[in-house]
Formats: C-alpha cells, sequence, structure tokens
C-alpha cells in the first residue's frame, strides 16, 4: 500500500517534537533555578557550552555513523586544538591584548585556524596510519586508538610540560553584556554563534551538495554507495579530516572559555561528547547538535540546584533518553 | 554464437571460513534475461556478490566484456557499466526518491528521457518523488531499487530476488517493466520463484551447493518436469 509521512497530532509533535526538547528544559528549569537573572546566566552558559560540545560532537557523530568506527582518539583532537590556540594566542600576545578589534580578531582567527588546520592535517594522518587496518573491526579500533590517545596525550606532556597553562583571551572578548541584572560574557555569544555557523554549515553541505548526499547514503549502507561506483574510502578520509579538525577547533574555543587548561582535558570532554552522540542519534548533525545543547542547559542548571548531581546529571539524561528513544533523539538511520 | 558479456570461471569463493562457491562457470550473453535458480543457500547470491566484488573470489576468472573484473574494486565494476539490485533492495531510506535516484546518474543530473520512460513503467516513482524512501511500501522500494538500476544505460544489471514478499498483482507488472529493460540491456536474475523467471527468462543455471547442476534454455527445463523436479524440488514448493 502507498504510504504517505505518518500523520500524528500529539502534542509533544505539535509543538515541535524533540525539536523543542530544549526549550522545554529551559522551561522546567526556571522555577527550580528560582532568579530570573541566574536562570539567564545559566542558559546562555548553558547554550555556549553546548555549542563547543557540538563542534567536538559533530566529527564523532559523522566519523561513527559513516565510518562505523569508534575512535576513542577523538578527545587527542580536542586537547590539541587547545594546546595549539594557547600557544597561538601567547605568541601574539601583543595582538590579543591590543586595543584594535581588528589585531584582536586576526589572533583569535590565528588560534582557531592553526588549531582546525593541525586538526585536519593530523586527521589525514590518523585515517591513514591507525584507523584504515581496522575498520569493520570494534575490538582492534578501541585498543588501537586508546593507544595513540595515549601517545597523544604523551606528546602534549613532552611538548608543553605538566603545568597547566593559562589562555589568554582576546580583549574585545573580554567582557560581558549587561541586560538589567544578567550579565552574558560576550566569550559566550561569540562561541554560540560560531557553533551556529558551523552547524548551518554542516547542514547545507550534507542536505545541498553531491558530497553531503553520497555521506548520508554511506551513513545508511556503504556497500551499496561502492556498487553504485564511488569510492566511499574517499569519503572517509575527507569526513574524518573535517571531523578532527571541528574537534581541534572545539578544543581552541574551550580553551579560551576556561582560561586554564591541562592535558586531561579531551578525556574529561570526550566522555560528554561521547553521551552527546549516543543521545542525538549516530550520524546525525541535527541530533548531535540537539544532544549538545542539551547537555551544556542540564550541566550548568543542575551544578546549580543539585550541585551533587551535577557529575550524574548527563548520565541520568542519557539513560532517560535511550530508554525512550533507543537510536537516540534524531537517528540517520531508521526511524 | 551470440557474443557473451559476462563470463565466470570456475570461480571459487569463502565466506569467513566458508567455502560457498565450489568451481561456478557461466556465460552469460548478450541481451536479454538470464536466470540463476537453485535453493535456498545454494550459492546464487553469492555468486552476484562475487561478480559485483563485494565477496573475493578465492580463485577463478570474472570477465566482462574484455576486461578481467576478478580483482577490481566494485565500484570500478559499477564504473564498467554492471548495476546491482541486492536481495534486501538497498535503498536508502533517509534520501527522498529523487536523491537515491541522483545519487545513481552519473553527473547528479537526470537524462529527461530515461526519467520519462522510467515514470512511465513505474508510475509511483514520479508520485512519491519527493517522499523519503522509507516510507515506501516494499513493492514500490523494489521499484525504486529497479529505477536506480536502470537511471544510467547499463550494460548488464545484476538483480536479486526482486518478487521476494511481493503481492502477485506486483509481481505481473514487474514482469512487463523487466521484458522492456531487458529489450535494451542484460539482466542477470536470481530468482526462487519459477513462474516470474520462466515468464522472463531465455537461458537457465541451476545452482546447487556451490555449482552450477544444470545450465540451458529455459524452454527446455520448462519442457521437462522430470528434470524440474529434480533441481528445484524445494524451490517448487516454496512458491506459492
Amino acid at each position: 500500500m502507498p504510504s504517505g509521512p505518518n500523520i500524528s497530532t500529539s502534542l509533544f509533535d505539535r509543538i515541535g517534537g524533540v525539536n523543542a526538547l530544549p526549550v522545554l528544559l529551559m522551561i522546567v528549569a526556571l522555577p527550580l533555578v528560582g532568579s530570573l537573572s541566574s536562570w539567564a546566566t545559566l542558559t546562555f552558559a548553558g547554550l555556549a557550552m553546548g555549542m563547543m560540545i557540538f563542534l567536538m560532537a559533530s566529527g564523532l557523530s559523522l566519523v561513527f555513523g559513516l565510518m562505523d568506527v569508534l575512535n576513542f582518539g577523538h578527545s587527542a583532537f580536542i586537547t590539541f586544538g587547545a594546546f595549539i590556540a594557547a600557544t597561538v594566542l601567547l605568541a601574539l600576545g601583543a595582538w590579543v591584548e591590543a586595543d584594535s578589534l581588528t589585531l584582536n580578531f586576526l589572533a583569535l582567527f590565528a588560534a582557531i585556524g592553526a588549531a582546525s588546520l593541525f586538526g585536519l592535517v593530523a586527521g589525514w594522518f590518523f585515517e591513514r596510519v591507525i584507523v584504515r587496518p581496522v575498520y569493520r573491526d570494534h575490538l582492534r579500533q578501541i585498543l588501537i586508538t586508546i593507544g595513540a590517545l595515549i601517545i597523544a596525550e604523551q606528546l602534549i606532556l613532552a611538548i608543553w610540560g605538566g603545568a597547566p597553562i593559562a589562555v589568554p583571551r582576546p580583549a574585545l572578548l573580554n567582557g560581558s553584556i549587561i541586560i538589567g541584572d544578567v550579565a552574558i560574557e560576550i566569550y559566550r555569544i561569540f562561541a554560540f554563534f560560531l557553533g551556529l555557523a558551523v552547524f548551518l554549515a554542516l547542514y547545507l553541505v550534507l542536505n545541498r551538495t553531491r558530497i553531503g548526499l553520497l555521506i548520508r547514503a554511506g551513513v545508511e549502507n556503504r556497500e551499496m554507495v561502492e556498487a553504485l561506483g564511488f569510492r566511499i574510502e574517499r569519503i572517509f578520509i575527507a569526513v574524518f579530516m573535517v571531523g578532527s579538525a571541528l574537534a581541534a577547533m572545539g578544543g581552541a574555543m574551550w580553551a579560551g572559555y576556561q582560561g586554564l587548561i591541562s592535558g586531561t582535558l579531551g578525556g574529561e570532554l570526550l566522555v560528554l561528547v561521547f553521551i552527546v552522540v549516543i543521545i542525538g542519534g549516530l550520524g546525525s548533525i541535527e541530533g548531535s547538535l540537539l544532544g549538545a545543547l542539551m547537555v551544556g542547559l542540564m550541566g550548568n542548571y543542575i551544578a546549580f540546584i543539585f550541585p551533587k548531581l551535577a557529575l550524574a546529571s548527563n548520565m541520568l539524561l542519557m539513560l532517560v533518553i535511550l530508554l525512550w528513544r533507543p537510536w537516540g533523539l534524531k537517528p540517520a538511520v531508521g526511524g | 554464437m551470440s557474443e557473451h558479456i559476462l563470463r565466470l570461471d570456475d570461480i571459487h569463493t569463502d565466506i569467513g571460513q566458508y567455502h560457498v562457491l565450489h568451481g561456478i562457470s557461466l556465460e552469460v550473453p548478450e541481451g536479454g534475461v538470464y536466470v540463476l535458480l537453485g535453493r535456498n543457500g545454494a550459492g546464487k547470491t553469492t555468486t552476484l556478490r562475487t561478480i559485483m566484488g563485494l565477496w573475493r573470489a578465492r580463485q577463478g576468472a570474472i570477465v566482462f566484456r574484455h576486461h578481467d573484473i576478478t580483482a577490481l574494486h566494485t565500484s570500478d565494476i559499477a564504473r564498467l557499466g554492471i548495476a546491482y539490485v541486492p536481495e534486501n533492495m538497498g535503498i536508502f531510506g533517509g534520501l527522498t526518491v529523487e536523491e537515491n535516484m541522483r545519487l545513481a546518474s552519473a553527473a547528479g543530473g537526470f537524462d529527461d528521457n530515461r526519467l520519462q520512460r522510467i515514470f512511465a513503467l513505474f508510475p509511483a516513482m514520479e508520485k512519491f518523488w519527493a517522499t523519503p524512501a522509507r516510507s515506501l511500501s516494499g513493492g514500490q522500494k523494489q521499484m525504486l531499487a529497479i529505477s536506480r538500476a536502470i537511471i544510467e544505460p547499463r550494460e548488464l544489471i545484476l538483480i536479486d530476488e526482486p518478487t521476494k514478499g511481493l503481492a502477485p498483482a506486483i509481481i505481473r507488472a514487474m514482469i512487463d517493466a523487466f521484458r522492456e529493460i531487458a529489450a535494451e540491456t542484460t539482466i542477470l536474475l536470481v530468482e526462487q520463484n519459477f513462474l516470474f523467471a520462466s515468464s522472463l527468462g531465455a537461458n537457465v543455471s541451476v545452482i546447487d551447493d556451490g555449482r552450477i547442476a544444470h545450465s540451458g534454455t529455459m524452454p527446455d527445463l520448462v519442457a521437462d518436469n522430470e528434470l524440474q523436479t529434480r533441481l528445484l524440488s524445494l524451490s517448487l514448493d516454496a512458491h506459492q
């Protein structure tokens, strides 16, 4: 029988379905937080944090979804991105502190650009040398990518030392905008819009270009893409490079956000990143965005409302979402 | 003697530790439908997958036109002009009907003539052009899989059990469509439905236990009840 799209009229679907979840979370949090100004501050912090995690998670999700590769080495790109950005900002100290918007921006873009460029090149190397020999073998993927992660973490120790590094923040991003009694850090606004821009760019590439069509098809059925005459491994390597560059970009943004970074940063974030990828649905950019925003908001609200639950909150979020939607919020395949 | 478009010469294929094909030899003439029959697990699907390079032949040669394709990459085999419609149809459910077809067209654009002919064969494709393929019915998915295989001119189309799970009315429509497609290309068809296979095929091979048990013309097989019973007893019981 011909069947059109399902017509469902539940209230949840009418208000936007899973897309409305971050908004619902914000609404639920308001009475629990109590004060409007604290709630606004937490919400902006959560959105900014979510967007930075989205940068790190989107690449992992595509790599996971398209290539079926469990890459625990992903966090190395995050950490390297953070340290490279910090080094560039330190080296360009004069520009960072200058009272000139242009120089501030140049320093910032040099830092983010250097981190992302490193991610592209290192991603190419990593796919070629580490991942390619272990396609289709999850156990070996876990072993070798964790091995590569250990080496990468030791390299960071060898290059930058064990002491935490203070990251200078460009002067123009170093203030807050005050609206009423709510102070919003400019850096958070920047992080939010950078994440949003990356999301839009990824969304357009995936949905409006032929390479995007191939990636979406490959997430569903690699073999059939090859049987249609395409070399899927060439798409793999491109996706892996972009995914690694986005992780490094996320790390660079995170460095400026934290102000003080150490070599364990990537590993700590990887837990959040995996949670985002899983609750969002493998291979789905929209899912990663939703998951990242929810994890960011949840982390900030819970740290304020029930500080003792902060560590467990995102695990609980994942548990609840998986019980409700075992394939994640917006799986790229099935549904 | 007609020109052979595809020749399999003593093909042995292993899947994991299992030796599945034990020396398959076939000569598929140009044009029309060549049918591979056989019981479940006999090695029909493995034969198609080996031709397509999705399993590797351990021994033997596969020659398409004058190219030895035995060791070629699947994507290169496809680009030589071989299309593959797997048993599960290989539809991309998250993509629309149009996007599924667009992937199969060489330059990403469509030849309007071919597209109109596909719409005439399978009107549902035009109707559901912008619909995600996952919401199509089983028959419509099969039509999409076949449309995708013919959106570009192909010299050889490998089709694995296209009637599986389809209603009799749709199967009859498929027979007409296949006749029209076979008028301009060659189809290597794996099928369990003997009525469907016998109304289309000119030549037939029966695979049993990874070997060719019989090769000949379809009319001869149809006329020989004893041979059918011996070779296909299980398959004949299986179809309704």
